[in-house]
């Protein structure tokens, strides 16, 4: 694997290997030294063109307790707001000496052309790219349900059988995408819960069945509810009505919530609308993994530098 | 002006025959033997034709010179076979007055590569609000007769009836980017599956039928004439073929690079492949060549859009909408139509000459390749072959499509008016060409 | 390529035995003994070590597994490996003496690379080495305390383990 750019591509097996070495990753964090030094001497840059403090923490984060040097580059104040191009940012971090590149840009397709253009040579990971992918937010979600599923017997396991159910805007979600390909990949069972103003074209080909009311979706019973974040400024181009309208027939009320199965566990991606897309009720729930899909973040981000820049097949050769 | 003798090309794809030209105009077809001075062209295996009209080129100047000029968009035009460019308006100043077309005209005329025919705005700064002074551009030195918004669409509909009704007067015609800008905000490629996975937002084919479907209705109302710029879908294929059935003035065009490529292109986002109208299905590609041949597509004109590298060399949704094409055109077409044998030559030269002149009302085309007519012309090569790189442009921008294609056909030589803008297959320099183009005719 | 077999079935229990018997003889009677063992093989060794203590004197060892991957000094240099799992008993290895054990201790790299790695989890009161397999060439000042057979051999040449829990079979083999 040179690149992680989305996991449309990304095979079974190295999903799976993901997924594992992360429970390695995750091991350290109950050890009295935390850190590993696999990437020591090796220089992990952080791209943002976007601001996300809560993923850049956690890739800084995932970088350090590798012992990688980590460079953080975001967007504002920078010369990529005086008007600097994509490619040249870039190709001036290589020359700094950067072995991989988390990339995050407002840009679908930004982190393909920074992988693909010829303007450098290193390990892109992508961070999320405009409404494309965001790769390792689904690795991370897949590595908390299948720990919530087999507990310690999660390793070399995948998600067969899972029946997971996705809420939101899947239209403008990177996350959704990233995770309808993984979820299927790993052999789960995905519903789609979206009104059609916030559904994609093409989605009808995807591997997922596809949902128009909440209710259909919970119905049958999964095993995972996923709720999207719902952006309040889409009401004004005519997305949906209200977000009152939104909340009672997509949002994942407290009646929702207490008439799913005992087990069904509740996901978010965060930052979470309380009282929109999801009730307090459910994000505080013992069933909600709101807190543990960020924990697992930084164990899954650890776990993908390592596979793409320790070994010579990956990073810089 | 020496004459110029063109020994046995095929004329049209048809019977071989010698052309002479002298003085700017077609003297002799058929058997022609050279006068001393004459320069000869051995035209064996090279096809004549009429020469090229583009009515859909952007030469960005004034205010865009660093992606082309005049004088390197009519070169590139030359390049390619073309003798007349009709150039937007949607320039820096916008060509709303006919101070700027009258510029634009003189800078053609006194470059000699190709005639220029500047197109008026249809609304002042093509911002919807207000008629431009059509009639003034109409009345300029620079005659115009097609007025366009194109980069816009004329999307307020009571500002199209206007229009449509106000340009009868003079004989114009309105050219409708159509585009409902409301569908599609923030587009960036066709809206289909392709779309969805992508990640881009989606620039749904309803958007161009719908304007189509309301500009044609308008245009029987009031009786005038309306040109539909760069058709892309096969509905808007049959909201045309509806319309022209009914009686309807309407003409239509088609980009080549709409007859080739489709959106499958934007997968890995390389932005050389962002183009407005954006590329479609491969059923919309198989329409539109289709429409071509049956004639409710009326010509095929380019759109050469010039843009700098770095507005290609980014994300895609940064990047600028367009693709060059003067220089690819023939060859595009001669590889979707020509070779698939859905068009002869003869219809080339239909669509590529003689009807975009006549739409523009633009004088000398009306008779290809006959005594008396102006020497227009330009010569292929339909056997040659070329794998498509930017070195075969000649223009000021490189964003072409078809790197790595190959392409068929080549031109060898380019007359205009009697001057030689194209021979063997090389650009005549430029001070020759204006200096020939101020003493010619 | 022959392999010519060193050690079969009966002489890898015998092995194991005396030394299970040397850890105990210099544990002196008293402190936690934890035996971690290097995977993939190291690992199965270890678990047969822990065994037989526990028939000996039940209760004074416990075992588990310490990875080294990410702690090797050749990460570099060759292809991306995956770690396996690291699981040290719940007591720690705080104060305790804990025994390494693999199955064939060569350049003494993977050795090094498992003291780094142990730093991380605690500090034991002492770290002894044992492997089943010492076939000289040591690279690093590294030696083992307990040692199944001393096999001289050529750097050309190649030691085999197989071990029932892995491959199916006891063996030991060098090939020429």
């Amino acid at each position: 694997m040179r690149h992680l750019l989305t996991t449309k591509d990304l095979a079974r097996d190295d999903a799976v290997r993901i997924l594992d070495v992360a429970e390695e990753m995750a091991a350290t964090a109950d050890r009295e030294v935390k850190k590993l030094p696999a990437l020591r001497g090796k220089t992990i840059v952080n791209l943002f063109f976007e601001d996300s403090t809560r993923t850049r923490l956690s890739f800084e984060s995932a970088a350090k307790r590798l012992s990688a040097d980590v460079i953080t580059f975001s967007a504002k104040g920078s010369s990529v707001s005086k008007g600097e191009s994509l490619k040249d940012t870039a190709q001036t971090l290589v020359a700094m000496g950067a072995d991989a590149i988390v990339v995050r840009h407002h840009a679908s397709g930004a982190a393909h052309r920074l992988a693909h253009a010829g303007w450098i040579d290193a390990a892109i990971i992508n961070a999320g790219d405009g409404t494309h992918e965001h790769p390792t937010q689904a690795l991370l979600d897949a590595f908390t349900l299948r720990r919530r599923l087999h507990g310690e017997d999660a390793r070399g396991r995948a998600l067969d059988g899972a029946r997971v159910v996705i809420v939101g805007d899947i239209l403008h979600s990177r996350v959704a995408r990233s995770n309808v390909w993984l979820l299927a990949t790993l052999g789960a069972e995905v519903h789609l819960v979206a009104p059609r103003t916030l559904q994609p074209a093409g989605i009808e080909a995807w591997p997922a069945t596809v949902h128009e009311l909440l209710d259909d979706a919970l119905a049958t019973g999964p095993d995972a509810v996923m709720m999207l974040r719902i952006q309040r400024e889409r009401m004004h181009d005519a997305f949906f009505p209200t977000e009152r309208e939104y909340a009672r027939i997509w949002g994942l009320t407290a009646e929702r919530f207490a008439a799913l199965p005992a087990d069904t566990i509740v996901m978010h991606p965060g930052p979470m609308n309380r009282g929109l897309e999801i009730a307090s009720v459910a994000a505080d729930s013992t069933r909600s993994t709101v807190l543990e899909q960020v924990t697992n973040g930084v164990s899954i981000r650890m776990a993908v530098l390592y596979l793409l820049v320790s070994g010579t097949d990956g990073g810089r050769a | 002006m020496s004459g110029i003798l063109i020994r046995g090309a095929s004329l049209m794809g048809g019977d071989r025959a010698d052309i002479r030209i002298a003085d700017g105009a077609i003297v002799a077809v058929g058997s022609a033997s050279a006068e001393s001075g004459d320069h000869v062209i051995d035209a064996d295996g090279l096809v004549a034709l009429p020469g090229l009209v583009d009515l859909h080129t952007h030469l960005r100047e004034p205010g865009g010179e660093a992606s082309e000029t005049v004088l390197t968009g009519t070169r590139a035009a030359a390049a390619g076979g073309f003798t007349a460019v009709f150039a937007m308006a949607n320039t820096t100043p916008v060509a709303d007055t006919a101070g700027v077309v009258e510029q634009v005209e003189a800078l053609g005329r006194q470059h000699g590569y190709a005639t220029v025919r500047p197109i008026g705005a249809v609304t002042v700064g093509l911002a919807g609000q207000q008629l431009a002074e059509l009639g003034a551009m109409a009345a300029s030195r620079a005659q115009v007769r097609v007025f366009s918004d194109d980069g816009h669409c004329v999307a307020d509909p009571l500002m199209m009836r206007r229009a449509l009704e106000y340009v009868a007067a003079f004989d114009g015609v309105v050219a409708q980017h159509a585009q409902e800008p409301r569908l599609t905000e923030g587009a960036q490629m066709n809206e289909g599956p392709l779309s969805g996975e992508l990640g881009l937002t989606g620039w749904p084919a309803a958007a161009e039928e719908s304007i189509i479907a309301r500009d044609v209705l308008l245009a029987e109302h009031t009786n005038s004439r309306l040109h539909v710029c760069h058709v892309s879908t096969a509905g808007s294929v049959d909201v045309v073929r509806w319309a022209k059935a009914r009686g309807i003035l309407v003409t239509a065009e088609v980009t080549p690079h709409h007859l080739l490529l489709t959106d499958e292109t934007a997968r890995d986002y390389d932005a050389r492949f962002k183009v407005n109208p954006p590329l479609r299905r491969a059923e919309d590609v198989a329409a539109l060549r289709a429409a071509v041949a049956d004639g409710t597509i009326d010509i095929v004109a380019t759109d050469h859009a010039p843009h700098p590298d770095e507005s290609k060399e980014c994300a895609w949704s940064e990047a600028a909408f367009g693709m060059v094409g003067l220089e690819s055109a023939l060859s595009v077409v001669q590889h979707a139509l020509v070779d698939t044998g859905m068009l002869d030559w003869a219809s080339v030269a239909r669509v590529l000459s003689t009807t975009p002149a006549h739409i523009g009302r633009l004088a000398g085309y009306d008779r290809p390749l006959s005594v008396g007519a102006p020497a227009h012309l330009t010569l292929v090569d339909p056997a040659a072959s070329r794998t498509w790189s930017p070195g075969e442009l000649r223009g000021r921008s490189r964003n072409t499509p078809y790197t790595g294609l190959t392409l068929p056909g080549r031109v060898v030589a380019t007359v205009h008016g009697g001057v030689p803008t194209v021979l063997d297959g090389a650009l005549v320099d430029a001070e020759t060409v204006a200096a020939a183009a101020g003493t010619g005719r | 390529m022959s392999a010519r077999p060193v050690l079969q079935t009966a002489d890898i229990a015998r092995a194991l035995r005396r030394i299970a018997h040397e850890i105990l003889e210099a544990r002196r009677g008293d402190g936690r003994l934890v035996f971690l063992g290097i995977p993939t093989r190291g690992a199965a060794l270890a678990e047969r070590l822990h065994a037989i203590v526990e028939e000996i004197e039940p209760g004074v060892a416990e075992a588990g597994t310490l990875d080294v991957t990410m702690h090797r000094d050749d990460l570099g240099r060759s292809a991306t490996r995956a770690p396996s799992p690291t699981r040290i008993p719940s007591g720690g290895i705080d104060d305790a003496v804990v025994v390494l054990v693999d199955d064939v201790l060569f350049s003494g790299r993977t050795v090094r690379a498992a003291l780094d790695a142990l730093a991380d989890h605690g500090r034991p009161r002492a770290v002894r080495l044992a492997a089943l397999v010492d076939r000289g060439h040591r690279e690093l000042p590294i030696r083992a305390d307990f040692v199944g057979k001393n096999l001289p051999s050529a750097t050309s040449e190649r030691v085999f383990v197989r071990l029932t829990e892995v491959d199916g079979v006891d063996e030991v083999a060098i090939s020429s």
